[in-house]
C-alpha cells in the first residue's frame, strides 16, 4: 500500500533534504515532481494543484529558508500538508445512545461493500459489540446468500428475509436487532452507480425510514481521477459520515484516499487491506502520512502485535526465557502469535525505514510453513530437548516435512542461536523477544 | 451495430462531455498552438485518467506532427488528436475470432469487483445468441456464493455450469469443467476465476496452475484469456493488466462500467503501454449492454460532434 508514492516522493525529498540552502528554483523542481508523483499516484487533479499550491506557499517562508536544514523543513511541510489533506485526527463511529446503532453501507458496484460488512461486523464484536448484518442487496445474483454465509463462517446473524423490497428489509431489521438483542445493524446495499437515479431514489428511501446513525461511503482505493465524482454525488444524495477505502492491500498508490477526503471533506474511517475477515483497519491521517512518507509507522505495528498477543503466554514465555528453557514448542506457539498479527509484508512496511526497501522484495509468508512443518514433524521429545535430534532424526524430520536435511539443519542453528541470544538477554531486563535476523525467514 | 453504437455513444456521454468537450473546447477558443495550449491539453488528458506517461507521449507525437506538417488551424490539430488516439490501439488479433478449436476455451481472470461474472454471463449470452452451446465453470472456489452468484446466471440463460464445493480447488473444477466440454462436443466453455489483486503471489500462482492444467486437458487452450477491468480505477489498471499479462498472457482485456465513470482514459492507457487490445466493452446493467469493442468509433465518439455522430449511426 501506498509503496509506489512514497518511494517517488522519498526519491525527491532526498535530493531537497542533501541541499545547505535552499532557492526558489529548487523548491519548484521538487514539487514539480511531487506533483507528478501524486498526479500517478490517480490523486485528482485539483486536489494536486491545491496541495502543491499550500506547499510552496508555506516552503517559500522566511522560516524554511532560513533554518538549518531547510530540506527536513521540506519534507515536515510535505508530512504536515498530507496529514491535513487527510484529516487531522483519527475519527471514530458514532453509536446511539439507545440500541441498535443502524450503519449504513453505500457504493459503486464492486467496490468490496458486503466484504467490508462483514470485516465491520468482526471488528465491532472484538470491540464487544454485538452486530447484526443485513441483506439489502436485492439485485445481484446471490449476494444475499454471499452475506449469509459471511455471518455463518463468523457467527454473527444475518437478516435477509425472501422477500425482494431493500427499505422494508431495512426497516424491518431493526425490530429484529432488538428482538435478538443485538446493538449494532450492519446494512449491506447494492451496489449502484451515482447516475443511476432510481437506485439513489432507493438509498434516500433507506436513509429516511430507517434513519442510519452512521453512512459510510465504501469506495475502491484503486479508483481513479473520477473518485471524486462518485464521491461528491453520493454525499449530495446521501450526506454520509464517513468513507472507507478497500483493496489498500495491492500496489494501489492510494491517490482516492487523498481526494475523496479533501473534496467532500468527509473523514475516512476504516481502511480494508486483505482477502480475510479480519484484514481491516482504523483510518489514521498522520501516520498514513508518515507511511506515505516512508517514515514507516510504529505505533500500528505496536498494535496489533498488542492485539494479536497474549499478555498471560508472554508472561510465561518470558519466565521460561529467564530459566533458560524456551524449547521449539514456544518457538512454535510464538510463530503462530506472529502470523495472527497479519500477513508479514504489511508487518515489515510499518517498521521505519523499512518500507522502501521491501518495495520489490516479495515477502513470502509461507515462510513459515517450511519451519512449522518441520517442527510438527519431531517428537514431543525432540521439540523439548532439540540436541538429541541426530542424524538419522535429521533425516527423519526432513522426510516427513517435505523439507530436506539442510533446512532441518538451518532451522536447529537457528534455533541455537536464538537461545543463545536469550541467554545473554537473561540478566539484562528482557525486551522483546525478536530481533531481525535472529528468525528464520 | 447501429444499437450498439447508440448505447455505446450514451454510455460515453460523459467521457464526451467532460473530458473531450474540453478538450475541444480548448482547442477551438485559441486560434493559435502554441506550448501553453499543449500544457493545458496535458492537464485535461490528465484528469481524463489517460495517465501521466501516456499523456506526455501524445502530446510530443502531437507536437511532433504540428512542426512537420505546419497546420494554421485548430480543427487540424483535433484531427491529428483524433488519428494519434486511434494508432494507440493496438489492433484486436486473432484472439477474437473464434477460431476452429472445439471447445474454444476463455479464462476470465480479474481483481476482486471488477465484473467478472457478470461479464461471463453477458459473454455466455453473447455467445448463446450465436448459436453455440456454452458451458460455464465456476473456478472461483474463494468469494462466499461466488458459484452460487454463476449458477444464477446460468440458470437464467438456459446454459450449464461446472461446480465444486466452495473452497475445493480450482484446477479440478476446471480440468471438470473441459472434460465435459470435450464429451459433450460443447462449443465454447467460459472459466469464471476468483478475484485476486494481482500483487498476491500464491494467488497468481494459483492462476498459472489452472492455466498449466487447461492446456494439459487441451494443448492449444485457453484460446483467449480475458482480463476484466473496472473503467473506474485509475493508474493502477495498468500495474494490474501488467501483472496479469505476464502470469497468464492475457490477450484481450474487457472494460466493465465505462457508463458510470465520467473518463475512458485508461484504456489509452493500457492501449500505449501494453499493447493488449480491447475487446469488448461492459455499458449499463442489462444481460445486452455488452459489446465488441471498436477502436474507430470508440475515438470518434469521443471527438465527433453530435450532429456527425448522429448520422454515422443511422448509416451504419
Amino acid at each position: 500500500m501506498f509503496e509506489d508514492l512514497s518511494a517517488r516522493l522519498d526519491l525527491i525529498l532526498k535530493k531537497v533534504k542533501g541541499q545547505g540552502k535552499l532557492t526558489e528554483k529548487n523548491i519548484a523542481d521538487s514539487l514539480k515532481e511531487i506533483r507528478r508523483a501524486l498526479l500517478e499516484a490517480d490523486v485528482n487533479y485539483k486536489v494536486v494543484k491545491q496541495f502543491i499550491e499550500s506547499v510552496r506557499q508555506k516552503a517559500l517562508g522566511t522560516e524554511v529558508l532560513q533554518s538549518v536544514t531547510p530540506g527536513q523543513q521540506i519534507v515536515k511541510i510535505v508530512h504536515d500538508e498530507l496529514v491535513r489533506l487527510m484529516g487531522e485526527s483519527k475519527t471514530d463511529l458514532k453509536m446511539a445512545g439507545i440500541p441498535p446503532t443502524v450503519i449504513m453501507l453505500a457504493g459503486l458496484q464492486g467496490s468490496g461493500k458486503t466484504t467490508f460488512a462483514a470485516k465491520l461486523a468482526n471488528y465491532l464484536r472484538k470491540k464487544g459489540r454485538h452486530p447484526m448484518l443485513v441483506a439489502a442487496d436485492v439485485y445481484r445474483p446471490a449476494a444475499k446468500t454471499q452475506l449469509q454465509v459471511l455471518g455463518k463462517s463468523l457467527g454473527i446473524p444475518v437478516y435477509a428475509p425472501e422477500h425482494n423490497e431493500a427499505v422494508r428489509i431495512c426497516k424491518e431489521a431493526v425490530g429484529q436487532a432488538r428482538k435478538q438483542g443485538c446493538d449494532v445493524l450492519i446494512l449491506d446495499t447494492a451496489g449502484r452507480l451515482h447516475i443511476d437515479e432510481a437506485m439513489m431514489q432507493e438509498l434516500e428511501q433507506i436513509k429516511k425510514e430507517v434513519k442510519p446513525h452512521e453512512i459510510l461511503f465504501v469506495a475502491d482505493g484503486m479508483t481513479g481521477q473520477d473518485a471524486v465524482n462518485a464521491a461528491s454525488q453520493f454525499l449530495e444524495r446521501l450526506d454520509y459520515d464517513g468513507v472507507v477505502l478497500t483493496k489498500m492491500d495491492g500496489d494501489a498508490r492510494g491517490g482516492a484516499a487523498l481526494s475523496i477526503r479533501a473534496v467532500t471533506g468527509r473523514p475516512i474511517k476504516f481502511l480494508s487491506t486483505g482477502e480475510k475477515l479480519d484484514a481491516i483497519e482504523p483510518f489514521h491521517p498522520d501516520r498514513m502520512a508518515s507511511r506515505i512518507l516512508g517514515m514507516g509507522d510504529v505505533v500500528s505495528l505496536v498494535e496489533k502485535a498488542q492485539e494479536a498477543l497474549d499478555l498471560e503466554k508472554a508472561q510465561k514465555l518470558e519466565k521460561k526465557l529467564r530459566r533458560d528453557e524456551f524449547t521449539l514448542e514456544d518457538f512454535y506457539e510464538q510463530l503462530q502469535q506472529i502470523k495472527k498479527m497479519g500477513p508479514l509484508d504489511q508487518l515489515l512496511g510499518m517498521i521505519p525505514g523499512l518500507g522502501k526497501q521491501l518495495k520489490n522484495v516479495q515477502v513470502d509468508d509461507r515462510a513459515f510453513v517450511k519451519v512449522e512443518a518441520i517442527i510438527n514433524s519431531m517428537t514431543p521429545e525432540e521439540r523439548r530437548r532439540p540436541q538429541i535430534i541426530n542424524g538419522s532424526r535429521r533425516l527423519r524430520i526432513a522426510k516427513g516435512s517435505g523439507t530436506r536435511v539442510q533446512d532441518v539443519n538451518q532451522l536447529l542453528k537457528q534455533f541455537n542461536e536464538m537461545r543463545k541470544m536469550f541467554k545473554r538477554m537473561k540478566n539484562k531486563k528482557f525486551r522483546g523477544a525478536f530481533r531481525p535476523g535472529s528468525l528464520p525467514f | 451495430m447501429a444499437r450498439f453504437l447508440e448505447k455505446f455513444k450514451q454510455g460515453l456521454q460523459k467521457t464526451r462531455t467532460q473530458v473531450f468537450d474540453r478538450l475541444q473546447h480548448t482547442i477551438k477558443a485559441k486560434r493559435k498552438i502554441d506550448d501553453e495550449l499543449l500544457d493545458e491539453l496535458e492537464e485535461i488528458l490528465i484528469s481524463g485518467d489517460v495517465g501521466v506517461d501516456t499523456a506526455l507521449a501524445l502530446i510530443e507525437r502531437v507536437k511532433k506532427r504540428v512542426k512537420k506538417e505546419k497546420y494554421m488551424d485548430t480543427e487540424d490539430l483535433l484531427r491529428i488528436l483524433k488519428s494519434e488516439f486511434a494508432s494507440l490501439f493496438p489492433r484486436p488479433s486473432e484472439a477474437r475470432a473464434t477460431s476452429n478449436s472445439k471447445p474454444f476455451v476463455i479464462l476470465v481472470v480479474g481483481v476482486n469487483g471488477t465484473g467478472k461474472t457478470t461479464s461471463i454471463a453477458r459473454l455466455a449470452h453473447l455467445y448463446k445468441k450465436q448459436g453455440k452451446q456454452v458451458l460455464l465453470a465456476a473456478a472461483d472456489t474463494f468469494r462466499a456464493a461466488a458459484i452460487e452468484q454463476l449458477q444464477v446466471w446460468a440458470d437464467r440463460l438456459g446454459v450449464e455450469c461446472i461446480k465444486h464445493k466452495s473452497g475445493s480447488d480450482p484446477s479440478a473444477v476446471v480440468f471438470d469443467a473441459l472434460q465435459a466440454a470435450r464429451a459433450r462436443g460443447t462449443d465454447v466453455v467460459i472459466i469464471d476465476t476468483a478475484g485476486r489483486l494481482h500483487t498476491k503471489v500464491n494467488l497468481m500462482e494459483e492462476l498459472k496452475k489452472i492455466r498449466r492444467v487447461i492446456q494439459k486437458v487441451i494443448p492449444d487452450a485457453p484460446h483467449q484469456v480475458l482480463l476484466v477491468l473496472d473503467a473506474t480505477i485509475g493508474q493502477n489498471s495498468i500495474s494490474q493488466a501488467r501483472q496479469f499479462l505476464e502470469a497468464v498472457g492475457v490477450n484481450g482485456i474487457v472494460l466493465t462500467k465505462l457508463d458510470g465513470t465520467a473518463k475512458g482514459g485508461a484504456v489509452l492507457g493500457i492501449a500505449h503501454q501494453l499493447k493488449v487490445p480491447v475487446l469488448y466493452v461492459g455499458l449499463g446493467e442489462g444481460l445486452e449492454d455488452f459489446a465488441e469493442f471498436d477502436p474507430e468509433s470508440f475515438v470518434e465518439g469521443l471527438f465527433a460532434d453530435s450532429s456527425l455522430h448522429e448520422n454515422r449511426v443511422n448509416a451504419s
